[in-house]
């Protein structure tokens, strides 16, 4: 079966990242196919790659990012709740003339049609946030 | 059709467990995870709402959430515990998801 995910809630917060990685793995090893993973609201910050927890805690981020490699997942990070909260990739840095970007490795920035386009094309779309 | 709902805050710290128990319509399930976990518990006061909603709705909890929490021995019964694969499996059974954030 096609699932999309999405995730209202950045790392660190409370659980739903956690949770929507949980899902997302376990999803993968029953053999479905994961769509797309869209990151909306504070779900965005996700997808900076200047995190860096202490090393005995959990990396939220690179977890992201070795699971959409390993697996070939599309991780979405909403524009304009990227552009607010300051999650850049070298199109947005070129576009507002920002001095770098930390958009992390398996994310891109696009807009909200990705997020409609995950709901009809997949079989089911599991929301994850406050 | 039928429909799974998911909540994931506590009934004592949000309304949206009150709201799914009002609104979702019988025969559909609820997938409780994260702090909802605490809906789940007997001797609580909301575990008579919630045992008033499991005669005409299922009612499942995430057993890692349940295990995190230390609340092993105090889930209603007839609450079914699920792990991460039966989290999938709801989800894949029911023709649409809810979640209540």
């Amino acid at each position: 079966m096609k699932l999309s995910i999405q995730v209202n809630e950045g790392p660190y917060q409370h659980q739903a990242t956690d949770s929507a990685y949980n899902f997302t793995k376990a999803a993968i090893e029953a053999g479905h196919e994961i769509f797309r993973v869209f990151f909306y609201h504070d779900g965005v910050n996700n997808g900076t790659r200047y995190t860096t927890p202490p090393q005995d805690d959990r990396n939220v981020v690179n977890r992201w990012s070795e699971l959409a490699e390993a697996h070939n997942l599309d991780l979405v990070v909403c524009v304009a709740a990227a552009q607010r909260r300051g999650i850049v990739d070298e199109g947005e840095q070129e576009r507002n003339g920002k001095d770098g970007n930390n958009i992390a490795p398996g994310f891109r920035i696009s807009g909200l049609g990705q997020l409609i386009e995950a709901g009809i094309q997949a079989d089911r779309l599991v929301v994850f946030g406050d | 059709m039928s429909m799974l709902h998911t909540v994931n805050k506590s009934p004592f710290e949000k309304d949206s467990m009150t709201s799914c128990l009002r609104l979702s319509a019988d025969g559909s399930s609820i997938l409780l995870i994260e702090d909802a976990i605490y809906a789940a518990l007997d001797g609580t006061s909301v575990s008579d709402s919630v045992k008033e909603a499991m005669k005409s709705k299922k009612i499942y909890a995430l057993q890692e959430d349940i295990n995190a929490r230390g609340v092993q021995g105090k889930v209603m019964d007839g609450i079914e515990q699920v792990d991460y694969a039966g989290f999938v499996k709801l989800v894949t059974e029911h023709d649409k998801v809810q979640s209540w954030v």
